[in-house]
């Protein structure tokens, strides 16, 4: 269940260790050699850290693929097979259906971060630190806690959205449970609780454009419309497409939600189910582990693949100033 | 970042298992023995402390210490504690998990010990003490039993004009009477026919006279078994039951206890819970479940098992054998939280609540099914809520939707005898 941009991170941090070597050995002396230390120190926390905990875990899961793991301890060999079983599971790529719906609602946190960041970060609006407090808030809320908030909000028969659709003359639903809006319901939450994250990183961006551009956009007689998207939106492109590849990756991994929001005799689980709580439920009820770890390389494959994709696209639309 | 967290932690907990492995060893200080009792009902903790008591008072050598881990996570936790060696020298088994468990080798064979100090295991039912056999080697003995029975709200019942539900009835008597007792108006149905295996699928299949698991083959395509489906899903296509999507947030007991269903199917085990509603304890009722085809209920029970990796096996054995004979049943009884499986020890939870018919769940001893299970009952067990899901939701199909659960299950039966 390896994300790919730590990993991607850590590969670019050992290619500038080794290239600071490299130039270490061209021009030994004392000092050089030293702060090479000091940037090895520098690097050991992330780098143990990472090796333990990221890099030996997923060595593992990788070999576990290839065996049937014993519910008890103890694996054997079982060479591509679980690849196999998962490749013919429906569920699977139902799962894999499920969260490719994820994903693209998930991304819709995106644009609405963007237009909240420039609606704070307007000249003269006071209280913009609350605003900003209010908006993170859900991002920091346990997940526990946000799913069963609005599982009761989501209620068919006492839910405050189902009172407030009566009110105004519409159909109740049982929104997390009906197979036709369970998989909204749940993106809907998703959305809810990851824009102040995005919007914070926005927020920070929208600081960096340089004062200049507006002043003499606002000079030429540009509305403010105007200037969000000739000035803003190109220049923050390179913080949209950092944003964009954090969130894709989330949304790919979405797990803790369905788990809380979605019980066990739910008739629309089926249709909710992401690849991440398949693979709990194969790895951890079902004593399927070794299929469970061929599911996490898959999953994580199908991650760095659109995550290459997006590196490829970037060339078009973002701008670095 | 914070969705990683849950997952990773989830998968480095067996790791951190195996790096603390030996270390909580509860070796006898001064000469005593502490045993650990792996346990998940918190509203057992204080009936079974009371049995504990009386063990360790026979046996001073012997402490008993209880390790209580909530549903929820008992199962994972234990697997992941037996890995790391662990795990409690006794604890708690279901019928669910027990062939996996034995087949692995990870619980010690009991049939030796059985024999050599001639435990009761014969007072127990032998539907019950059946369940914790596998190949032929008692691995387990039952402690305490549930069946289910038909509960009914006796004021719903004298408001629509109603007779009591009695040994009588029959499925048609429960239809008509659904039918009459449901009223749109006051959200009030008949019936609450919530898909779940335990209260209401599998009786009711036993009931139509077909049958969930039969020598390694699944019952769910047979006719009889599709019958006993159909019972349920006609209520809820008649109206007389609210649909499943509906029992996702308000469960059929939570229904029954708050007066919006008139009768529901549920647990022996849950009459302690029905008797703290005030309403329920005035005017609540039980009876016999309804005959259909043939006369059925399910029977289900805990049972205590030794770890095989446990390093104190002569004094959990002891504990186990107290646990197996008369005196802890009936201090268990008297606690009114479970049935005792001891037979003749059940006359005290009978009494514990005078106000129920209690006695109609030890009757139906007689023809209980023992709850179906395999080696690796978890993965057929997970294939039926989603396949069924939507025929319990009023959307219909429960004919193919059974075939294609009784397919699915014969391949993972399949699978797991490969």
């Amino acid at each position: 269940m390896m994300s790919v941009f730590p990993s991607t991170a850590a590969a670019k941090a050992a290619g500038r260790g080794k290239r600071a070597a490299g130039a270490a050995s061209d021009a030994p002396g004392p000092p050089k050699s030293r702060s090479q230390r000091a940037a090895y120190l520098f690097i050991a926390p992330l780098g143990i850290g990472f090796a333990a905990f990221y890099f030996w875990p997923l060595l593992q899961t990788f070999f576990y693929s290839f065996t049937e793991f014993g519910a008890f301890g103890g694996n054997t060999w079982v060479g591509t097979d679980n690849y196999v079983r998962v490749l013919k599971d429906v569920t699977v790529w139902q799962a894999l259906g499920n969260t490719l719906i994820y994903c693209a609602i998930g991304l819709l946190a995106l644009p609405l971060a963007i237009g909240i960041a420039a609606l704070l970060n307007r000249r003269g609006l006071r209280g913009v630190a609350l605003y900003r407090a209010l908006y993170f808030i859900p991002f920091v809320t346990l997940p526990v806690a946000v799913g069963l908030v609005w599982n009761w909000l989501y209620n068919g028969d006492y839910g405050l959205i189902n009172e407030v659709l009566e009110w105004i003359g519409a159909d109740r639903r049982y929104w997390v449970s009906d197979p036709s809006t369970a998989v909204y319901a749940i993106g809907t939450v998703m959305v809810w609780s990851t824009t102040g994250y995005y919007l914070i990183i926005f927020m920070a961006g929208i600081k960096g454009i340089p004062q200049d551009y507006y002043e003499a956009a606002e000079l030429d007689g540009a509305g403010p419309l105007r200037r969000f998207f000739t000035i803003t939106l190109p220049l923050l492109s390179p913080t949209i497409f950092f944003a964009s590849i954090i969130c894709m990756i989330n949304s790919l991994q979405t797990f803790d939600l369905i788990y809380i929001m979605m019980a066990e005799k739910n008739p629309a689980i089926g249709d909710t189910q992401s690849v991440v709580s398949l693979f709990y439920k194969w790895a951890f009820i079902e004593n399927a582990q070794g299929a469970a770890a061929a599911l996490a390389f898959l999953l994580m494959l199908i991650i760095a693949a659109l995550t290459l994709v997006q590196f490829r696209l970037q060339k078009r639309w973002v701008h670095y100033a | 970042m914070r969705r990683r967290t849950l997952l990773y932690g989830a998968m480095a907990a067996p790791l951190l298992a195996a790096c603390s492995g030996q270390s909580d060893d509860g070796k006898a200080s001064g000469g005593r023995t502490t045993l650990t009792y792996g346990v998940w009902d918190v509203a057992q903790v204080p009936g079974m402390q009371k049995v504990i008591d009386a063990f360790e008072k026979e046996n001073p050598g012997i402490s008993v210490r209880m390790e209580l881990t909530p549903w929820s996570s008992y199962w994972t936790t234990l697997k992941t504690a037996m890995r790391g060696g662990t795990a409690p020298d006794v604890f708690w088994m279901n019928a669910v998990n027990l062939q996996l468990y034995a087949s692995s080798g990870v619980l010690e064979p009991l049939s030796g010990h059985i024999k050599s100090d001639a435990t009761p295991v014969d007072r127990h039912r032998h539907a019950l003490v059946k369940i914790y056999a596998y190949q032929g080697t008692q691995y387990g003995i039952p402690k305490d039993f549930d069946t289910i029975g038909l509960w009914y709200n006796k004021a719903l019942f004298d408001k629509a004009g109603i007779e009591y539900p009695d040994a009588t009835w029959t499925w048609d008597d429960v239809r008509d009477a659904a039918a009459e007792l449901t009223d749109p108006r006051a959200r009030v149905h008949g019936m609450a026919a919530e898909m779940d295996r335990q209260g209401q699928l599998y009786p009711a299949i036993h009931g139509a006279g077909g049958y969930v698991l039969k020598d390694g083959r699944s019952g769910f395509g047979d006719e009889r078994s599709i019958e006993g489906l159909r019972y349920w899903t006609d209520m809820i296509d008649r109206g007389w039951s609210p649909p499943q999507s509906a029992m996702v947030e308000s469960r059929a007991r939570n229904r029954y206890w708050s007066e919006k269903t008139a009768m529901v199917y549920d647990l022996s085990a849950m009459a302690g819970q029905m008797y703290a509603i005030p309403a329920l304890k005035d005017h609540g009722g039980v009876a016999v479940l309804p005959k259909g085809r043939e006369r059925a209920t399910i029977i289900h029970g805990l049972a205590n098992v030794i770890s095989a990796k446990s390093r104190k096996k002569a004094a959990a054995w002891k504990f186990v054998h107290f646990m197996a004979g008369r005196r802890a049943a009936e201090i268990q009884a008297s606690a009114g939280v479970t049935i005792s499986s001891y037979e003749g020890t059940q006359g005290a939870w009978l009494k514990s609540m005078p106000e129920f018919d209690l006695k109609h769940f030890i009757e139906m001893q007689e023809y209980a099914v023992p709850y179906p299970s395999s080696k690796n009952t978890a993965v057929w067990e997970n294939l039926q809520y989603p396949l069924l899901g939507a025929a319990f939701s009023g959307k219909g199909g429960i004919e193919s939707a059974a075939r294609t659960l009784g397919e699915q299950m014969d391949r993972a039966l399949k699978e797991e005898r490969a």
